[in-house]
């Protein structure tokens, strides 16, 4: 099953919508409700980096029964050094998003953390490319 | 895996009284978990999906939605009839009513010994802080209102494990009274314990425990019914009344404790206190996406103004709440206000002060088994680009979205939709006597008909 959502950079207010309306269908489809939880954790985290960094995003889920495939593809400034960006604590965000509880650095870490797969690609001044794979395990918990 | 022997059903203080209700679908569109449907023109709600959270009590314009309660005449089983009354049940009166003749009426109501519930909240919240040492989970949830850990657990299955697992304070008062009456050589079979509830989940968690094997109580009785018992002897002025046997262990904490932040102020770092189930289903919402963290500890409670504004509360709840404040206040000037006052040994806080284990139970799956529950979302997807999409409510169900669930488990067709059977009668798919059945099994036989009772109508309420 496809599903696909636009983001749009900048708006802070919204950030999150995508990941609340994945969490419903999840929730629905009988996804153990840890796996779900980090699903939709690091959904949440690939939309703020779309919100506070780029100018819009496409999320695709593609879900079958194995497996939640998430790609979040952006129009963006793009990442120069992606080794550096996955470090804890690394940030480019503005002061202004710091000052909104956004850009600790934890972003990329984080969606790390609770995947089972991620790959990111990127071309700087173009944009950016997440794949985040979680597989689903009905017993697991 | 969570052990399964605890998975029994939930029991549940309201109903739907048949004979008054006129399937006016307010209930449903007011139901935070979305459990009520209209079948043959009467509100019916959906057992496992309920959490007694008493919203449709609330706006039920015909009084339809009943609070179960105990028959007050089975206190009479016990030679020792104990009240456990909430603060909140002196707080609905006016000031110039003393505490002291709430106390006698209940005597002459038949109860023996009275004792309020918060007098153990000292205790309460010395196990809640021990909790906040040992466990790293954060934000820790209270367990004080029984229709917010029922929504957890039908809605926000991951935050389980978030439910600090603390006796509250009418369990821990209970197991305090029953105790202690048995020291001072009371048979324990004579003992009778009751509590005076001021809403229908405090019913539905006595009946069916969460996290204990078996309640504290003998019976519940509904605050409201008591309420009237209590004024009208008041109005009679009694005076021959001997005083119930009563204990003063209460502290301020402990007056205000089932208010908003009442809980809250006793904790450190971020505390933050909701009330009102609309926003605790909102926070609650971003707390599961981890869009709200550092947060230690959260008091939620479903009604607004916490229990003040319980479904059985019969004062204003603002006035309520203003008359707890004044008495916490005159609590607070008394010298020993800031030593606990129930002291272990007949209660010990290790042995009574925690709850087991608290299971999630979601709503709302399609299919237990994923490739079937995929298809089924496949199918609901498709079908809601032909509902119309503004959530009338004329098929028995509160959206659209709600109707589409229900249609690919099996529980309504699409023709519910009165939308889709203008389309379905235009294309011949459906006939217009067909169509007709169909609203009459929804709204009722005599639905169509005129009925001038209707509030507002020509012959209203008669």
């Amino acid at each position: 099953m496809q599903i696909r959502h636009k983001i749009a950079g900048g708006d802070f207010t919204r950030a999150g919508n995508v990941a609340s309306a994945v969490k419903k269908i999840l929730q629905q489809l009988n996804i153990d409700h840890k796996q779900s939880k980090r699903i939709v954790i690091a959904l949440y985290e690939g939309e703020v980096n779309v919100v506070a960094h780029a100018y819009s995003g496409v999320v695709d889920v593609d879900i079958d029964s194995e497996k939640v495939r998430i790609t979040i593809s952006d129009k963006g400034p793009g990442i120069k050094d992606i080794e550096q960006a996955m470090e804890e604590g690394f940030s480019t965000a503005t002061p202004q998003v710091r000052e909104m509880g956004f850009g600790a650095g934890m972003g990329l870490s984080n969606m790390k953390r609770n995947s089972d797969f991620m790959e990111i690609r990127s071309v700087p001044g173009e944009g950016t490319l997440v794949e985040l794979i979680n597989y689903i395990r009905p017993d697991a918990s | 895996m969570q052990a399964k022997s605890q998975k029994r059903d939930f029991h549940h203080a309201l109903r739907v009284d048949n004979s008054l209700c006129t399937g006016c679908t307010h209930c449903m569109t007011a139901c935070p978990t979305k459990a009520i449907r209209i079948r043959n023109g009467k509100a019916s709600i959906i057992a496992n999906r309920c959490v007694d959270c008493g919203e449709c009590y609330k706006v039920c314009p015909v009084s339809a939605i009943e609070v179960e309660q105990d028959d007050l005449r089975m206190i009479f089983d016990y030679p020792v009839r104990v009240i456990l009354i909430p603060s909140l049940l002196i707080g609905q009166f006016p000031r110039k009513i003393m505490a002291s003749g709430i106390y006698n009426a209940l005597k002459e109501i038949g109860f023996t010994h009275v004792f309020e519930v918060e007098n153990t909240v000292d205790m309460v919240i010395e196990a809640g802080r021990q909790i906040m040492l040992e466990s790293k989970e954060r934000p820790m949830i209270s367990p004080f209102c029984p229709a917010i850990v029922r929504l957890i657990q039908v809605k926000y299955p991951s935050l389980v494990e978030h439910i600090m697992k603390v006796n509250p304070p009418i369990d821990m008062s209970a197991m305090y009274y029953r105790e202690k009456l048995r020291m001072s050589g009371i048979p324990a079979e004579n003992i009778g314990l009751f509590y005076a509830t001021p809403c229908a989940a405090k019913i539905a968690a006595v009946k069916s425990p969460v996290g204990e094997i078996k309640s504290a109580l003998d019976g519940v009785i509904n605050m409201d019914f008591l309420y009237n018992r209590i004024l009208s002897f008041l109005q009679r002025k009694y005076t021959g009344t001997t005083p119930p046997e009563t204990d003063d262990l209460l502290s301020s904490r402990g007056i205000v404790w089932s208010l908003t932040r009442g809980e809250a102020v006793h904790h450190t770092g971020r505390a933050l206190a909701i009330d009102g189930i609309r926003n605790v289903n909102e926070f609650l919402e971003n707390i599961e996406n981890e869009k709200l963290d550092k947060i230690d500890f959260l008091e939620l409670r479903a009604c607004d103004e916490s229990c003040a504004g319980g479904i059985l509360m019969c004062g204003n709840r603002f006035l309520t709440v203003e008359r707890l404040k004044y008495r916490a206040e005159e609590y607070r000037n008394r010298e020993d206000d800031k030593e606990r006052k129930v002291k272990d040994g007949y209660l010990n806080i290790n042995e009574h002060g925690f709850l087991g284990n608290i299971d999630p139970r979601p709503i709302g799956r399609l299919d237990e088994d994923i490739t079937q529950a995929l298809k089924k979302m496949e199918r609901k997807r498709r079908m809601m680009c032909y509902l119309p999409g503004f959530d009338c409510g004329a098929c028995g169900a509160p959206d659209c979205q709600t109707l589409a669930d229900d249609i690919v488990t099996g529980n309504a067709q699409i023709s519910h939709c009165i939308f889709m059977q203008q389309q379905m009668t235009k294309q011949n798919l459906l006939s217009q006597g067909q169509a007709v059945k169909i609203t009459e099994e929804i709204w009722g036989s005599d639905r169509l008909e005129k009925n001038c009772s209707k509030i507002g109508a020509q012959h209203e309420n008669i």
